[in-house]
């Protein structure tokens, strides 16, 4: 399908002034003001309250609709190696070989 | 581009190692997306603009999926930048981390914000809460600037060469494990433990909210768990100690 070069580059525009204003948002306005101690102690939970609400519904479903259990699998040993060596490497190691060596294996 | 600044280097050198696991999902993600943009009906430079002005792989994939089914452009917009949102967020959780910076060094970081960049400075800061600034701001761009120049050419390639290239090669497993990994580190404290715990459970609960927006509200329910047990965990331990 072709579109016309306008809306494709709308499109474009919109979206990076868009994502833009909302990444500039906070680090931009408020700078070195200082948030009040509260939010700023409830933001050093950003990546834990975020990235495992992306990730874990991607684990459970598949492209076959079902659930699969070396998902599963892979997933919970990834969690457990990084939160035992605190190692950002070793923890995604154990997820994709342990991935790979069940598919491989099942 | 900050010269001869010492700590910032060292920072970076920092971040790029951190991040080099990452290397191994960047470039097939980006061609991931280059084939579904050129499937949408999107020539080279329009794909390469979407991934320099954009920079946000799911957004990305959101807007050319809605645009292959003729989606009216607010729709599209509105969609898209619904899955940015939780930029903002990471936005506002980089002020204690890098605020002090100087503007232009905060606006060319905020084009740079994404999942990895905010996650490995997090994650850094969290292991050695000791940086300086320069070294935070090092670490910062040592992972943005390598991996989101590994987006760019993963696009690239997905644009130019897309269908001779494999696009199932586990790909879609590796992408929720460099977030798990990225969280993993993080999950030895109580708090953390039950903010990660209500982000999943109630993500999946509110996976009907419109715009994707059930993943924010889960998010900020999060916030409050972790802070809230956090503070009691805190008095407990005080009471204790008397």
């Amino acid at each position: 399908m072709i579109h016309s070069d306008l809306y494709v580059w709308m499109i474009i525009a919109g979206l990076s002034l868009g994502s833009f204003a909302i990444r500039f948002s906070f680090l931009g306005l408020i700078g070195d003001r200082q948030l009040p101690k509260p939010v700023e102690r409830a933001l050093g939970y950003t990546s834990v309250a975020i990235l495992p609400g992306i990730a874990m519904p991607m684990v459970l479903s598949s492209s076959s609709g079902e659930l699969e259990p070396t998902r599963l699998i892979a997933a919970c040993l990834t969690l457990l190696v990084g939160a035992w060596t605190r190692s950002l490497l070793y923890s995604l190691l154990a997820g994709i070989l342990s991935y790979s060596l069940l598919m491989a294996v099942l | 581009m900050f010269g001869r600044n010492k700590l910032f280097w060292q920072g970076a050198r920092r971040g790029f190692i951190s991040s080099l696991p990452f290397y191994i999902v960047m470039v097939p993600f980006g061609t991931l997306f280059g084939l579904l943009a050129t499937e949408a009906g999107l020539n080279v430079l329009q794909v390469m603009g979407f991934s320099f002005a954009v920079l946000a792989g799911a957004a990305q994939i959101t807007a050319v999926t809605l645009m292959e089914e003729n989606a009216p452009t607010v729709i599209i917009l509105a969609t898209s930048l619904a899955v940015n949102l939780r930029m903002g967020m990471y936005s506002a959780a980089l002020v204690p981390l890098i605020g002090k910076a100087k503007l232009w060094q905060r606006v060319l970081a905020s084009y740079w914000i994404f999942d990895q960049s905010y996650a490995v400075t997090a994650l850094e800061h969290n292991k050695n809460p000791n940086l300086s600034l320069d070294e935070r701001l090092g670490v910062f761009f040592g992972v943005a600037i390598p991996v989101s120049s590994l987006w760019y050419l993963g696009t690239y390639l997905g644009a130019v060469v897309g269908n001779q290239i494999p696009s199932e090669l586990g790909l879609e497993f590796a992408v929720p494990v460099t977030f798990l990994a990225l969280v993993a580190p993080l999950l030895r404290s109580i708090p953390h433990l039950l903010a990660a715990f209500t982000s999943v459970l109630f993500t999946l609960l509110f996976a009907d909210f419109p715009f994707s927006s059930g993943l924010l509200v889960a998010g900020v329910m999060a916030l409050a768990v972790g802070y809230l047990s956090e503070v009691w965990l805190e008095k407990r331990r005080s009471k204790e100690a008397v």
